[in-house]
């Protein structure tokens, strides 16, 4: 079966004024199937979350391929691109951010709803349904990002991204800005959902512990590149790095 | 938060709601007074009576007359519409060109951004009312052409505030999230770009008009904006400037009408910037 996501030699370079160009991913490939819950870890600037948005399109790659479900997108534009994102979406860091202040959490639903197709009414009726599925109400659709918790908000931004029934789900420190108890909360709501709905994730994260149960397998990225991958037990239990031990003692 | 933090704000922003109220009826009755003014002016302001001219002022002409005889009062009524509608449109239009320029670089960035950048350098690089002056010299005088030599000078500071907003927002990871809930460009800048950058935008609006209202008034006073014998309040001050060691009324009502207005426009742009900043918020 063709994975969901492919990565393939992916490299990252950000232009620096003093001509020392900063390499932020260098040469990372791995593969993600259907229904598997991958983790990537690794420290601040490790490069984790350039590829999460390399992979979702929201950064330019620099050299190499992003595969979703044997297709190319790394090249595509527009309503192409826009077409993608049926199969893939992201979870932001910062949840209250992730909405348009503006706009109500219902809006920003219904809003990638009625983007893919749906109809005004029918889009309204899903986003409750969704809400619900979170784990929220149906009433929080009218309140404004500002007016919820950032578990609340965190909740309906994963809704959000279930909108439009994607494959894989890229969660970029999703559960970060959160405090501990609702960390929990959204694992297990993620959890539920995985089994429900059989996603596949990308779980982006600096917390060995957090993803110890909760991840099929883990890749440790360090200055840009992945170097070690395995199951979680098998990473935390025996590390091959110096880096990865370092990692975990930090945490444990 | 403390008690005592959340009445004083409590506090200011009645004071501010307040004030707001206060100068948005201010600046809506000279706006209405301005639309009526042909049918609120005592007399026929063109009107010309040599037996009463430089009449000083009395109770059937409040403001006196001009040199011509003609009634000040009315004249300046009859002024407001040129000068303040005048000003509106420039405003009105500089601030949505020169927006929709600025959001039209921050997007499309590369060689668009890069020139049409250099080209509001170019302008804005010009000493502001002297490029006026010599683009109105080419048109000739009247009160459009005075709009247009304005409106050519005043879009760049609009397109740069729109653009460096412009990029802010598109780092903002709601834009982002707009993208991957199947945005297209043109529904992300309508529906969440131009809400989110169109405060900055009102409040620079807002207090151009004050500025935009003098320099109007200050090419009319050149000569290069309304034509006599249409009121105008730059160019009556201009036509009775000799008159004021004489007869300063018929140079001072003209001119204390800018000075309200302006006053009045900029009062209100300063309360809605108040109002619109964040800390001011529940």
């Amino acid at each position: 079966m063709v994975p969901v996501l492919e990565v393939e030699h992916l490299k990252k370079v950000f232009a620096a004024d003093n001509a020392r160009d900063l390499l932020a991913v260098d040469d990372v490939s791995f593969a993600v199937h259907g229904g598997e819950k991958v983790a990537i870890i690794g420290e601040s600037g490790s490069g984790k979350t350039t590829v999460a948005r390399m992979i979702a399109r929201l950064t330019d790659v620099t050299a190499g391929r992003v595969l979703l479900q044997g297709e190319d997108i790394t090249q595509l534009t527009g309503r192409k691109l826009r077409e993608q994102y049926r199969k893939m979406q992201l979870v932001f860091q910062s949840p209250v951010d992730s909405f348009d202040p503006r706009c109500t959490l219902g809006d920003g639903i219904a809003e990638a709803l009625q983007n893919f197709g749906w109809q005004r009414r029918e889009a309204w009726q899903e986003t409750e349904r969704l809400l619900v599925l979170c784990g929220l109400t149906a009433e929080i659709a009218a309140r404004y990002p500002h007016e919820v918790s950032g578990g609340q908000c965190q909740r309906a931004a994963i809704a959000r991204a279930l909108a439009v029934q994607p494959q894989l789900l890229i969660l970029d420190e999703a559960t970060s800005a959160l405090d501990v108890t609702v960390q929990a909360d959204i694992l297990a709501l993620l959890a539920q959902l995985q089994r429900e709905l059989s996603l596949a994730y990308l779980f982006i994260c600096h917390d060995i512990a957090l993803v110890q149960d909760f991840c099929d397998r883990v890749l440790v990225m360090h200055a840009g590149r992945i170097v070690e991958e395995g199951t979680p037990d098998a990473v935390i239990g025996n590390p091959q790095q110096a880096y990865t031990q370092r990692l975990i003692d930090s945490v444990l | 938060m403390s008690d005592i933090t959340i009445r004083v704000q409590a506090v200011r922003r009645d004071h501010l709601q307040r004030k707001l109220l206060v100068f948005g009826v201010l600046a809506g009755l000279l706006i209405v007074a301005a639309f009526f003014s042909s049918s609120l002016c005592p007399y026929d302001p063109y009107e010309q009576n040599l037996a009463i001219a430089k009449a000083a002022p009395s109770a059937e002409h409040w403001l006196g007359t001009d040199r011509y005889g003609r009634d000040m009062f009315s004249r300046v009524i009859a002024g407001s519409y040129t000068s303040i509608f005048s000003t509106l449109l420039l405003v009105g239009f500089i601030s949505v060109f020169g927006s929709l320029v600025g959001i039209l670089c921050a997007w499309s960035g590369r060689w668009i951004d890069t020139m049409v950048m250099r080209v509001s350098d170019m302008f804005l690089a010009f000493p502001g009312l002297v490029f006026a002056l010599a683009v109105a010299a080419v048109l000739g005088g009247g009160v459009q052409n005075a709009i247009v030599a304005l409106a050519a000078i005043s879009w760049p500071k609009y397109a740069r505030l729109a653009r460096s907003q412009t990029l802010a927002q598109q780092e903002r990871p709601y834009m982002q999230a707009a993208k991957m809930a199947g945005c297209g460009t043109l529904r992300m800048i309508r529906r969440h770009l131009v809400p989110n950058i169109a405060g900055p935008i009102l409040v620079t609006a807002m207090l151009d008009i004050g500025t935009m209202m003098m320099e109007l008034a200050g090419l009319s006073f050149l000569g290069l904006g309304a034509k006599p014998p249409i009121p105008e309040w730059g160019s009556m001050m201009s036509d009775t400037r000799n008159l004021l060691a004489t007869q300063p009324w018929v140079t001072l009502a003209p001119g204390f009408a800018i000075f309200f207005s302006v006053m009045i426009f900029n009062l209100l742009g300063d309360t809605v910037r108040d109002w619109l900043d964040p800390k001011n918020r529940r």
